[in-house]
């Protein structure tokens, strides 16, 4: 459902991806790892375009997102992103976070967004929530309305970059029960992160990045208990 | 004691013309503030625009502007612009000073506004715009909906400031024979010769009127600020 080939992005003189390529199916939870400035929020970033990819092709559901005759727009409403620091509107409350984009972008009406937004707050657990300001919430909810803010958009895949790293420990639990709830409901997923926990247990699929490329893939069990790049295992001796 | 008692004869007397000049000087500075603020927002966003044919003309428009005194831009737009005018046509241009205060002013504050306009744009997180674009908005909507009612916020102190100042250096406008605050004072001084008590009543009007603003900023801050603490 996501073809990436060959994917390249350079920041001038500075190059972070290297010749990425990756086929991922629908309802696929894939976890990307790897050491700080490895490339994982560009590689992410990329198949949304925040990023326009230096080179290389990018498919989402045989669409190519990387022609520069498509509408940059209507591809983004197609995959959902969530960032590390939640970035929530800060002038909207919770419902109006959700249901902006559906009523401005999807252009339905304003009754049928705030039903979507009632809907998945409830599914996220914050419904008591609907109608205060992200100022009053703390940062597991913030990042759980965020989630529910994608979703709202109904998107084909939802790419996670460090979605509980700006979390207190006890926040994180609430967060990636969200995110596993969602990838048991069969959401195509992308999820960077550093809880290897999270991806043991979810993911099926673990992408091992350094230095712009993908050294190792595999099941979490081939990455984490078998891996054979060098640089994979020493890695995870460091996070393990 | 007689010395004190003409002073307060004289503010007494001049009081009428003082109230009637403020009301020209609000008047001035409101509109030259409102149209500021339209010419602020355009050229402000102008300049931060990555085209270049805006944003060079927004660059020399706010440079001009803030690198040269009002009183210099008064003279130009009231008597330069009319003897260009009669030079090359050979007719005679009357510009009303009243309208003339409000072009130059509103051009005047528009530069400034547009620094504050574009320096509250760039304080708001990036975060924001990556945010509203991942939702598929378009950097236009992104822009309404979600960048400029949150930078509007945090200019609304700056603007008071701006406003403060503009009302300030509208007394300038005496000059070309406006009949503001300040030169309603003086034509009484020119009858009286009471130079004292008039131009501080002058100051004390100028003062009240400053204050006024400065309440009411604070006012609508607190009414706007409300949810607006992230
Ligand atoms: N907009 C940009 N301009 C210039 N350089 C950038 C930009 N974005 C990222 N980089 C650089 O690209 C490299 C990879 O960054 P990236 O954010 O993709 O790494 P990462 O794997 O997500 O790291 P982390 O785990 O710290 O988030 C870093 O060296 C970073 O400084
Ligand atoms: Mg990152």
């Amino acid at each position: 459902m996501i073809e990436v080939k060959d994917l390249y992005k350079r920041f001038e003189d500075l190059e972070v991806l290297k010749g990425i390529s990756v086929d991922i199916k629908e309802k696929e939870v894939v976890c990307v790892i790897g050491p700080s400035g490895s490339g994982k929020s560009t590689f992410l970033r990329c198949i949304n375009l925040l990023e326009i990819p230096s080179s290389g092709e990018i498919f989402i559901d045989g669409e190519r997102i990387t022609d520069k005759k498509i509408n940059i727009n209507k591809m983004r409403e197609e995959a959902g992103m969530v960032f590390q620091h939640f970035n929530l509107f800060p002038h909207k409350t919770t419902l109006e976070n959700v249901a902006l984009a559906p009523i401005k972008v999807r252009k339905i009406s304003k009754a049928e967004a705030e039903k979507r937004a009632h809907d998945l707050l409830e599914k996220v657990g914050l419904l008591d929530k609907a109608n205060v300001y992200p100022s009053s919430l703390s940062g597991g909810q913030k990042q759980r309305v965020a989630i529910a803010r994608a979703l709202a958009m109904r998107p084909k895949v939802m790419l996670f970059d460090e979605p509980t790293s700006a979390l207190d420990p006890e926040m994180v639990g609430d967060v990636l029960g969200v995110m596993k709830d969602l990838a048991k409901a069969g959401m195509t997923m992308i999820v960077v992160t550093h809880e290897m926990g999270f991806a043991r247990e979810v993911a099926d699929r673990v992408l091992f990045m350094d230095d712009g490329i993908i050294v190792e893939q595999g099941t979490p069990e081939d990455i984490f208990s078998n891996a054979r790049n060098e640089r994979t295992k020493s890695f995870l001796s460091k996070v393990l | 004691m007689s010395l004190l008692s003409t002073y307060i004869e004289h503010i007494i007397n001049v009081l009428p013309d003082l109230v009637t000049g403020s009301m020209i000087t609000i008047e001035i500075t409101s509109f030259a503030l409102f149209f500021g603020m339209i010419l602020g927002t355009i050229s402000g966003l102008g300049k931060l625009s990555r085209t270049r044919i805006f944003r060079y003309p927004c660059i020399v428009y706010i440079d001009f502007i803030r690198g040269t005194p009002l009183l210099v831009q008064i003279l130009l737009f009231y008597y330069g612009i009319p003897g260009l005018y009669s030079n090359a046509t050979g007719n005679s241009l009357n510009i009303d000073p009243i309208l003339a205060g409000i072009i130059v002013c509103s051009i005047n504050s528009g530069a400034y506004i547009a620094e504050i306009v574009r320096a509250g744009i760039q304080s708001i997180d990036r975060g924001q715009m990556e945010a509203a674009r991942s939702l598929g908005m378009t950097e236009k909507m992104a822009m309404r909906e979600i960048i400029l009612p949150q930078a509007f916020r945090r200019i609304i102190p700056p603007l008071g400031n701006e406003f403060i100042a503009l009302l300030k250096d509208s007394s300038l406008l005496a000059v070309i024979g406006v009949h503001e605050l300040l030169k309603t004072g003086q034509l009484y001084i020119s009858r009286t010769f009471a130079a004292f008590p008039v131009y501080i009543a002058v100051a004390i009007m100028y003062l009240i009127l400053t204050i006024l603003i400065s309440r009411l900023v604070a006012y609508s801050e607190r009414r706007l600020g409300v949810s607006d603490r992230s």
